[in-house]
């Protein structure tokens, strides 16, 4: 058995529990549909009245705001009801029976979190965006088909930022061995994690004043990198740096995560759980 | 060298103190009370090989600490502790495989998988080989009755079922050592009886060392060679059944079953100035409490049979949980 086992073990056992979830997924579909549609309308009367070049066009945003409607789930705006009540009850301190290393574990089970809602709902989303609008007659809101060359940075891309967001809710559940309670990042986490990430006004729609700042904050990988690379916006050679800049990060968050857990479960093992 | 080797272990917990009203409330904001509660406070013991070992206390004695710190799961603030060699809490991941854990309040199991599933599940966490983890997984779903149960959701067994998998979870991996937190905590009867057949038969059949809490003195009394009592953070007791009742006397119980309904005041009457504690009468049946240091028990039969027309008659020890009552209370602990 390699190394990783135990912890791919982890990830599948609690995917595949949380694929039973079903009704919500489908209830999630119908609203992010809504504010898919709500959205596509605000954008199209902006650029009906725009005047001169914009930083994306209009079918680089249908695209842009598409993607976002499917992978809402993917952002780290909340945390696992699982792991607040275990935190709650102490119940956190029996994670530490386990021959794991703590931080490895929670990353699995938080990466099934993180992905298993997501499929549930990317994939009619995306069915439904790409296939059925066109269907309807409305193939100027309709999610494009991407080059080869670009579905492949996206999907590689968007692997990068399902491992970014997992390092984020992490570091939000350690959090929770101090706070206690869920309750203060849930409220927090959605706020700037979906205007940072892009998910409300697409990045490069921001003034230029900001620009600079929205390059290099970490939230851009979650939504900004790979939706542009999607539809092209990023070209297909600047992918593979761009996702770089998402790994990256990935590694800073997952080691600043790693030392924080270190200094909890000290506090944890103390005054035990 | 002992399986376990614990030597003056202690832990000593910083709680903060609340002040009563409102005033009090903002001064804890600047000027926090911090109280120091010594749950350990120099602990010793040693358990060997294939021991089964009863450890007793009442609540917040240091009982769930001690388990706690031997599965690595708490520091403690002083002394030391081996299991196997290693130390628990500084070795804490290779220690938890060899180690089998069941806390009878809380389930370890996925509470959403089906149980076989948590089962494969443990097999991959803790890298047990398919062909020892199949043997380990047949032997326990046998041991337990675990067969019809093996598909249904852990959050739809009932509690002794529960546990039941929860005992077998915990044993999928072979550990050697086995720690038991209330095991038998809530369960009916029936259940309870069972409990204790799987932990004997672990014990003597496989060699598995156990160490036992529990509030139940049935449980000590129909498993435990040792007992260990804890109370306010120190080993009180360490020994047999036998040592933990001469330690707190001489207590015995004469039970009369007599020919013909007698009262009480018949009865200590004929009693008279032989040193009895308390005689109570339920219909024929009369039982007698004496002190054996006082009256030996034949001298007690025989005055007790000059006198009354007698059935039958046997001494009986005290139930344990008096036994235990009393040295809390000489100790001046406990809610008892």
């Amino acid at each position: 058995m390699n190394r990783l086992t135990p912890y791919t073990a982890v990830v599948s056992a609690r995917y595949r529990n949380l694929l039973q979830y079903r009704a919500a997924a489908f209830a999630g579909f119908v609203t992010q549909l809504f504010w898919g549609a709500v959205r596509l309308m605000i954008f199209g009367a902006f650029y009906a009245t725009a005047e001169g070049p914009q930083p994306m066009n209009m079918v680089e945003v249908v695209a842009y705001v598409w993607l976002g409607q499917a992978m809402l789930g993917m952002l780290p705006w909340n945390t696992d009801a699982d792991f607040q009540e275990q935190v709650a009850s102490g119940a956190v301190a029996y994670d530490l029976l386990r021959p794991l290393d703590l931080y490895g574990y929670w990353f699995a089970r938080t990466l099934a979190f993180r992905t298993a809602t997501t499929t549930l709902r990317a994939i009619p989303m995306m069915i439904f965006a790409m296939l059925l609008l066109p269907a309807f007659g409305l193939a100027d809101w309709a999610l494009p088909a991407p080059s080869g060359a670009a579905l492949i940075g996206f999907l590689v891309a968007i692997t990068a930022a399902a491992l970014l967001s997992t390092a984020i809710t992490v570091l939000a559940h350690i959090s929770m061995l101090w706070t206690l309670s869920g309750e203060g990042v849930d409220r927090i986490m959605p706020s700037f994690v979906t205007i940072l990430s892009g998910m409300v006004v697409p990045l490069p729609l921001f003034p230029d004043w900001l620009q600079p700042f929205l390059e290099w904050q970490p939230f851009r990988g979650l939504c900004d990198v790979p939706y542009r690379i999607y539809s092209g916006n990023i070209p297909i050679a600047e992918a593979a740096s761009e996702i770089a800049f998402t790994l990256a990060w990935t590694v800073v968050i997952v080691w600043f995560g790693r030392f924080l857990l270190s200094r909890g479960v000290r506090r944890l093992v103390v005054q035990g759980g | 060298m002992s399986q376990i080797e614990v030597r003056s272990l202690a832990k000593v917990f910083r709680v903060a103190e609340r002040r009563a009203g409102l005033a009090g409330a903002f001064r804890g904001l600047v000027d926090r009370r911090i109280r120091e509660v010594h749950a350990l406070a120099g602990v010793d013991f040693d358990v060997e090989r294939g021991e089964l070992v009863g450890y007793i206390g009442p609540n917040g004695a240091g009982k769930s600490t001690t388990i706690k710190i031997l599965a690595g799961i708490l520091t403690p603030t002083g002394g030391t502790c081996t299991v196997d060699g290693l130390t628990p809490w500084r070795d804490r991941r290779r220690h938890a495989a060899r180690i089998g854990v069941v806390f009878g309040q809380r389930t370890q199991l996925w509470w959403d998988l089906p149980v076989i599933e948590s089962f494969e599940l443990l097999q991959r966490v803790y890298r047990v080989p398919a062909p020892v983890f199949q043997r380990n997984r047949d032997r326990m779903v046998e041991l337990m009755r675990l067969g019809p149960l093996l598909d249904t959701p852990v959050r739809q067994l009932s509690l002794g079922q529960r546990m039941r998998a929860d005992l077998a979870a915990a044993l999928l991996h072979g550990p050697k050592l086995l720690f038991l937190d209330e095991p038998t905590i809530g369960l009916d009867a029936a259940a309870k009886l069972a409990m204790r057949d799987f932990v004997r038969t672990l014990n003597r059949e496989e060699g598995v060392t156990v160490v036992l809490t529990t509030h139940d003195m049935d449980d000590i009394e129909a498993l435990c060679e040792r007992i260990m009592v804890i109370g306010q953070g120190q080993i009180l007791i360490d020994g047999g059944i036998d040592d933990l009742r001469r330690r707190v006397g001489n207590s015995r119980v004469l039970i009369v079953d007599l020919e013909d309904t007698v009262s009480v005041a018949a009865l200590e009457d004929g009693l008279r100035g032989v040193g009895t504690r308390d005689v109570r009468v339920t219909g024929r049946r009369a039982r007698i409490d004496f002190d054996a240091g006082v009256i030996a028990p034949a001298a007690l039969i025989a005055r007790v049979t000059s006198r009354f027309e007698v059935q039958d008659l046997f001494v009986e020890h005290p139930p344990i949980e008096h036994t235990v009552a009393e040295l809390y209370a000489e100790h001046g602990e406990g809610e008892a």
